[in-house]
């Protein structure tokens, strides 16, 4: 028993090990709140295309030398409003428009960074596949921070987002105002990818976005509860994530990405035939 | 006797019989492509008022307009004396389409939406508002229903719960945009019997359907709409078949016995009665 307990206390002994847990908790939990709503309303490809738009904003940050979490977070809180005033203009299917857009803002901070890599030494790639150990203190703060600010949001609007989102029209007809709120959640999602993609890379955002939502999702039957379950299947995958990661030095994001596939394996075997599953499938994007 | 900023606002109430006024109203979405033109109608408090037209005759589109989620281009619309816009006072139930099924809402989550509007910001939910939302689910048959998710519902009962949610809203005036289309008849009958004891009450309901007959027999007034009002009264004013065929540009026959009217449509002898 004290054994397993040591290779738990092991890594912390180091600061950077210590923090690279927290940032990873922090975000697995993160993730997974505001991840409710991106797999109700099929925000799945609004979060991806928000990961690659925040990657062209590290780079351009490194090159022009100011804080890469400006850069992400400029980039994507932009790429958010635009998405939120695209689909209110032009209404349905924004999906090829956000593919177009965002792939070539990604291709461009692609090339860009191939142009950085030649003047500087900072390896950009960990923020493609995820570097938790890279986390610094001044990264953590950013992480808290955002984290808190996302957290105290989605608490404190909790009634107005779940009526705007759940029946947009009669929230709206009340009085509630729903288009400001619906931005809100495009603001939330952005900030949460930005302050994911050191800890679990460019890729793999969306996965920690989903993936403990709808684990949650499928034993969940009311949405607090489907997001206290995400949020432990989130921080959860992302703690064991990151001991598999530290132990058989393989990187943090595909190690914490393969234990929340896992979970969700694991449940939908529990539940499968119980309609939840059936339900999720169904749910349309 | 009355207290606070609610007195003025409450004098104004009465002085004014009319809970809703729209004047020279023309409005629509695309510029130069008005859905309404000229629509001018007044209700007064407590009808129960049958808003009659074709499929795209505007009928959901004088809704928002009442709502004030569609602001004139020409006309105004007044309710409770006062320019349209969202407010807790008008509840409305909107055709269902624009509901996420998906989401992990029980029978009881939902009837207490009806609360957030009049709760205000951050604000949570109390026992109050609780105990108000049992009563109107029990109100409409759903109290056993609670705790069901919104998905396992049939449509029948969905509406039910959408019925609750507007009545936890204690609002004044009711907007129901086709309640009882893919309705069962016990939830048709039910609708129509919680709208009248509701108008009774001194509340105000304005109903888009097609069920003629059902408007012709229990409707205090009944609007013929189509872009424009074709005409507005008493069901016994307004329902004559130039009128009607007017408003439908089709052949409906009207068979009248005693107090009762059934409405039938000529061609392919869709009957409907109430």
């Amino acid at each position: 028993m004290s054994g397993v307990v040591d290779l738990l206390l092991e890594p912390l002994r180091y600061g950077f090990l210590l923090r690279a847990l927290v940032a990873a908790v922090l975000v697995g939990t993160l993730c997974a709140l505001v991840g409710s709503y991106v797999v109700l309303k099929g925000l799945a490809f609004i979060g991806d295309a928000l990961a690659h738009v925040a990657f062209t904003g590290i780079v351009v940050a490194f090159l022009a030398g100011f804080s890469f979490y400006l850069g992400a977070l400029a980039a994507a809180v932009a790429a958010g409003l635009g998405i939120g005033w695209v689909t209110r203009r032009v209404g349905l299917s924004t999906d090829t428009a956000i593919g177009i857009v965002f792939s070539g803002l990604f291709a461009l901070g692609v090339v860009l960074m191939a142009i950085g890599i030649r003047t500087y030494t900072v390896d950009l790639f960990s923020y493609v596949f995820g570097d938790i150990l890279a986390v610094r203190s001044r990264d953590l703060l950013a992480i808290g921070l955002a984290g808190a600010v996302v957290l105290v949001t989605m608490l404190l609007l909790y009634k107005e987002l779940l009526f705007a989102h759940f029946d947009p029209v009669v929230a709206e007809a009340a009085g509630l105002p729903v288009g400001a709120l619906q931005l809100l959640l495009l603001l939330l999602l952005s900030v949460t990818v930005v302050v994911s993609v050191q800890a679990v890379g460019v890729v793999l955002v969306l996965a920690m976005l989903v993936t403990p939502a709808a684990t949650a999702a499928l034993v969940a039957r009311r949405m607090p509860s489907m997001m206290a379950l995400g949020v432990v299947f989130g921080a959860v995958a992302a703690a064991v994530g990151f001991y598999l990661s530290y132990y058989l030095s393989v990187p943090s994001g595909g190690a914490i990405v393969l234990v929340a596939t896992l979970f969700f394996a694991l449940v939908a075997g529990v539940v499968r035939g119980r309609g939840a599953w059936r339900r999720l499938m169904a749910a349309r994007s | 006797m009355q207290r606070g900023t609610a007195a003025p606002e409450r004098a104004a109430r009465a002085a004014t019989a009319l809970a809703i006024t729209v004047e020279g109203l023309t409005t629509g979405y695309r510029r130069g492509e008005p859905i309404l033109r000229g629509v001018s109608f007044a209700v007064e408090r407590g009808s129960l008022v049958g808003v009659l037209g074709p499929n795209g005759s505007g009928k959901s589109t004088l809704f928002r307009s009442l709502l004030g989620l569609l602001p004139p281009w020409q006309g105004h619309v007044l309710v409770e004396g006062k320019p349209a816009r969202p407010n807790p006072d008008i509840a409305y139930i909107p055709q269902r389409e624009t509901i996420d099924w998906d989401f992990p809402v029980t029978v009881l989550d939902v009837t207490l939406m009806g609360r957030y509007p009049r709760l205000g910001l951050f604000r949570r939910s109390g026992k109050a508002d609780r105990e108000l939302a049992l009563w109107v689910l029990e109100q409409v048959g759903m109290l056993a229903f609670r705790d069901r998710l919104i998905a396992e519902l049939s449509g029948g009962q969905r509406q039910r719960v959408f019925l609750a949610r507007a009545l936890a809203q204690e609002p004044e005036i009711f907007l129901l945009d086709e309640p009882v289309s893919g309705v069962d008849a016990p939830t048709q009958h039910f609708v129509f019997e919680l709208l009248e004891r509701l108008c009774r009450q001194g509340k105000t309901a304005l109903v888009a359907t097609h069920d003629l007959s059902c408007v012709a027999q229990r409707f205090d007034r009944v609007l013929l709409l189509n872009h424009e009002v074709i005409a507005y009264g008493p069901p016994q004013e307004v329902f004559t078949e130039t009128l009607l065929n007017r408003t439908f540009q089709s052949h409906l026959l009207l068979l009248r016995y005693g107090d009762r009217v059934i409405v039938v449509e000529s061609e392919d002898g869709d009957e409907r009665s109430c």
